[in-house]
């Protein structure tokens, strides 16, 4: 079949949906690949790399007439209408807020396939173009900050006097935001982050910011992965913290879309408390903003100084990994509609990714597919444990009480133990006491020698324990001279397997021993 | 003079002294520095004590003195060459297999010894009780130790064998042969010993029987103890102060060992002996279910070389896979290339205590990038990529979070808190203790199917 990859028409956008590299992958699948002159020119990839790569060049109508379509935006009228029925489209469709444009698909007879739909599954983290997405506009809002930022990320002591380092608040700690908490922290400034799932404060933490926390907020996981909207008074709440942190911030980068719609995190107010020459950098920009006074797809600079940057085109400026990347979701999701590498392109709805994806298909819309659970959120009632009516100290000092009568209870049993054993000994002739001594010195002995020994000997102390063992060869050699034949048969069974033992024992302690060795 | 020095006590100063030679090995052992020449002494000690002994044996001989040597002789070489051959030839893989077996040779040699020293000397109470005793722990050493070798050299099924009532069989086993014990000492002849001995043999069987593969680390010290014990016994008969100090010694360290063993894994002593994993108590483990990430030996290699700091978490399968040697080729280029490379190592991991540090040893890994698990398990945060190789419960998340869960409480690595998790593994079963491992569902684990061996072969091509 044929995979056509169009030049995107967006004004300014430098994306492609493939490169020569993801196009020679699509290739080992079976396919052919027809590719829109200059469609990868934006991002540096010339018409002549793809066709080394095993791909034609074609004109926009034949492209868009191909069996499948892979591009990065949703597709203009003009586009749709020149697709076959039939064909398949994987794009980034936005179908909880296009729903229009889902229609138009379905009306036109094309199987649309929604990369930015994904069930967050852990499988399907390959073909997430959303991850793959936030992942760079993270990583691009810190250089866009850093632009507009009037110093350094890094504190400095130099000759001339010292620098702080810059500090940095990003709200949401998404794919976007940790990518964002990772590349602030490697140029070397304070981070300190806010999510408003809780859970996710290991992960800020492993980035190498301070996870910041509003009193009390708490936010449950939703079923489908997706952080949920708050309560009113968790939203006070966690108002009065955003108001202390940006307050403090040099740069505040704000992440948080709700299925593709910003939440509103700054307000006003906000922004006027803030340090002339702070930046703020508003990834939620394509969903409306997060912050009240962001101008979409532009920067400005308010009355106080602080400039707002509120581009939507992030992933489009660093082009050439991100269409790496993304031709990769492509790539991943071609491989699992091809199980069979013969350039055939099988859709399965029976399979939650692919029907989560599936927006449109033989002239039905789809859209929103049946809820997938994530299998990571816990089941919401398990089996209950039973209410204890003492209070946590009562049961404490129960539980202290009955020890400490377990413990006396055992000392007790120990004592009278002791003194039967005593009485038992003082009946028992002076030759037995006398061997009884040498064996209880012995196990104690043996205790403290081999308490300290380190793990790793365990198999060679093991070895050796045994080898030691096959001391019984003496007790055994002892009674070969015996007169009776049959003492001097078992005698001589006894001794050649006891020593054995002791030869086997100490030579392989002895191989063993001899195979560790110290890094040099 | 040649009143107060006579050949026994001679031999009794040495006797002290290759007791005091076998304190200062076992004391040695405990350290990788000293470890060498505790196994030494060791030998010095053995050699000592067999030379004393030879020649007292001579001495005392009741039949001609050229005969009781030549058969001295005869003995010593057999067990010499047999033994020397099996420890030059045993793979480290197998030295599970190897140390049980020698376990059952001290049992059987505990046993004869027994049956000798009852027909050699005379049926005073003590004596027999000695006698009695020590054939019941000989002979329990010397089937239990036969059973955990058949069940690690995989001759025998390694799952428990469960009787009904078995914990009652082991009981009435017990009192019938204290029962045979005290017939003994009140009618002493041959009949009471051969039936106490059958029955103690049949003891050790259904013992060992009944405890599965994965408890084999606390089987093997234990029977490791039970031998010292035997041994000690035979002293008590024989009132010899070496066998009883000896034994002594090996008693205590194996009833140590298994006391680690036990506690490396959270459970009671007592319920690993009695047997049967999993039946006690009625826990369910939470199901677990979900979606897993396979990935392939190139994705890995690509993880490692872009990795920093790699912990290796091996276990059961790397030693059944051997693939210790190319894990070891593995970690030699990847510290070529300055990424920090150390192992993790599970108290129980393997079927022997301490059995992957061998293994690594063996394939000449240092020993001191090789860590025990309190070491490092606060280093798995700052961890890039963890490969569990043939682990699964000692890397079970299940053990800390689901309290439901059979092995609730058991300390584990904490391997999924590394940014990325690798598992080797044949197939998506359950570990030796059948518990279902949620740490294959993480999103930052990925399980990579296959022979261990021929992935990490894989791998290292892909380097």
């Amino acid at each position: 079949m044929l995979i056509g990859i169009p030049k995107e028409s967006r004004p300014g956008e430098r994306l492609v949906a493939g490169t020569p590299k993801t196009v020679a992958q699509l290739v080992k699948l079976g396919y052919e690949i027809a590719v829109e002159a200059g469609a990868g020119l934006g991002a540096s990839f010339p018409d002549a790399a793809y066709v080394a790569a095993g791909a034609r060049i074609g004109t926009s109508a034949e492209v868009w007439a191909s069996d499948v379509v892979t591009a990065v935006n949703a597709p203009t009228d003009d586009e749709v209408a020149a697709m076959t029925p039939g064909a398949t489209l994987v794009a980034t469709l936005a179908p909880f807020s296009q729903q229009a444009l889902v229609e138009r698909l379905a009306a036109a007879g094309v199987t649309a396939l929604a990369l930015d739909a994904v069930p967050r599954i852990s499988r399907a983290q390959a073909l997430d173009v959303l991850s793959t997405m936030s992942n760079v506009a993270g990583y691009r809002a810190v250089i866009e900050a850093a632009e507009e930022y009037g110093g350094m990320f890094t504190g400095q002591v130099t000759a001339a006097g010292k620098t702080m380092p810059a500090t940095v608040f990003v709200i949401g700690a998404g794919v976007a935001g940790l990518a964002a908490i990772g590349a602030a922290a490697s140029l070397g400034a304070q981070v300190r982050a806010f999510d408003v799932r809780p859970e996710v404060g290991e992960q800020i933490e492993s980035m190498g910011a301070t996870f910041v926390q509003a009193a009390t907020a708490q936010q449950e996981v939703s079923s489908d992965g997706y952080a949920r909207e708050l309560t009113d008074e968790q939203a006070r709440l966690t108002e009065v913290m955003y108001a202390q942190e940006t307050a403090k911030a040099d740069i505040v980068i704000t992440t948080a879309l709700v299925r593709g719609k910003g939440v509103r995190t700054i307000s006003a107010e906000m922004v006027a408390a803030m340090k002339p020459g702070s930046v703020i950098v508003d990834l939620a920009a394509t969903g409306g903003g997060n912050c009240e006074l962001t101008v979409v797809g532009e920067k400005i600079v308010t009355d106080n100084g602080v400039i707002i940057v509120g581009y939507t085109d992030l992933t489009s400026r660093m082009p050439q990994h991100t269409s790496q990347l993304f031709g990769t979701n492509v790539v991943n999701l071609v491989k699992l509609v091809t199980p069979a590498k013969d350039g055939v392109f099988t859709l399965d709805l029976d399979d939650q990714v692919q029907r989560g994806m599936t927006v449109a298909k033989g002239g039905e819309v789809l859209w929103p597919p049946p809820p997938v659970h994530v299998s990571a959120a816990p089941a919401p009632a398990g089996p209950q444990v039973p209410v204890d009516p003492r209070t946590p100290e009562q049961r404490a000092a129960d539980e202290a009480a009955a020890a400490v009568l377990k413990g006396r209870r055992r000392l007790v049993g120990a004592a009278l133990g002791a003194v039967l054993v005593a009485l038992a000994l003082s009946a028992s002739p002076p030759a037995f006491l006398m061997h009884f001594t040498v064996f209880a010195l012995a196990v104690i002995i043996g205790y403290y020698v081999i308490s300290n020994v380190t793990h790793a000997l365990h198999t060679p102390l093991m070895a050796q324990t045994n080898a030691i063992s096959g001391i019984i060869v003496v007790g055994a050699l002892l009674q070969i001279g015996n007169d009776n034949l049959a003492v001097t048969v078992l005698a001589v069974i006894a001794a050649a397997v006891a020593s054995i033992n002791v030869f086997g024992g100490f030579l392989v302690t002895y191989r063993m021993l001899g195979m560790f060795r110290k890094d040099a | 003079m040649r009143d107060l020095v006579t050949l026994t006590s001679v031999v009794q100063v040495v006797y002290l002294l290759a007791a005091l030679l076998f304190i200062a090995s076992l004391a040695g052992l405990s350290k990788q520095e000293t470890a060498r020449r505790g196994n030494v002494l060791g030998m010095v000690g053995m050699a000592l004590a067999l030379v004393a002994t030879v020649v007292l044996a001579l001495d005392t001989s009741q039949r001609p003195k050229w005969l009781t040597g030549a058969l001295i002789l005869a003995v010593l070489a057999i067990g010499a060459t047999l033994g020397m051959q099996r420890a030059r030839k045993v793979e480290m893989t197998q030295m599970p297999e190897l140390i049980a077996m020698l376990h059952s040779f001290v049992g059987a040699a505990a046993v004869l010894v027994g049956f000798n020293s009852y027909l050699t000397e005379p049926h005073e109470t003590l004596h027999l009780i000695e006698v009695g005793l020590g054939v019941l722990i000989g002979a329990v050493t010397f089937t239990g130790s036969i059973i955990a070798y058949l069940k690690l050299s995989a001759r025998m099924k390694s799952t428990p064998l469960t009787l009904p009532g078995r914990n009652l069989l082991n009981l009435a086993a017990l009192i019938v042969s204290v029962g045979l014990i005290v017939w003994l000492v009140v009618a002493p002849s041959l009949l009471p010993l051969v039936l106490l001995t059958v029955v103690s043999l049949a003891l050790g069987l259904h013992l060992v029987a009944a405890i599965g593969g994965g408890d084999m680390p606390v089987v093997v010290s234990m029977l490791n103890s039970y031998s010292g014990w035997a041994a000690a016994m035979a002293g008590f008969m024989l009132g010899n102060d070496l066998l009883i100090v000896t034994g002594a010694l090996v008693g205590s360290s194996g009833a140590i060992l298994s006391y680690l063993m036990c506690k490396a894994m959270n459970r009671k002593f007592i319920s690993v002996i009695l047997g049967g994993f999993g039946t006690e108590g009625g826990k369910v483990a939470a199901a677990v279910e979900g979606e897993y990430r396979s990935v392939t030996a190139a994705e890995v290699a690509e993880m490692l070389t872009q990795a920093r700091r790699v912990v290796i978490a091996p276990g059961y399968g790397m030693a059944v896979a051997k693939a210790q040697y190319p894990v070891a080729d593995l970690v030699t280029r990847l510290r070529a290339r300055g990424i920090q490379v150390r192992f993790a190592v599970h108290p129980v991991a393997g079927r022997l205590p301490g059995h992957m540090n061998v293994l690594l040893a063996e394939a000449r890994v240092p020993y001191d990038i090789v860590l025990e698990m309190d070491e490092i398990n606060d280093d798995f945060d700052d961890t890039d990529v963890v490969l569990v190789i043939g682990a699964n419960d000692t890397v079970n998340p299940a053990a800390q979070e689901d309290p439901g869960s059979p092995i609730a409480g058991m300390p584990v690595l904490h391997v999924w808190k590394a940014s990325q998790v690798v598992v080797f593994k044949r197939s998506m079963a359950t570990g030796y203790a059948g518990v279902p491992n949620p740490l294959f569902y993480r999103e930052n684990a990925a399980m990579l199917f296959g022979d261990a061996k021929v992935q990490v072969e894989a791998i290292i091509a892909e380097l």
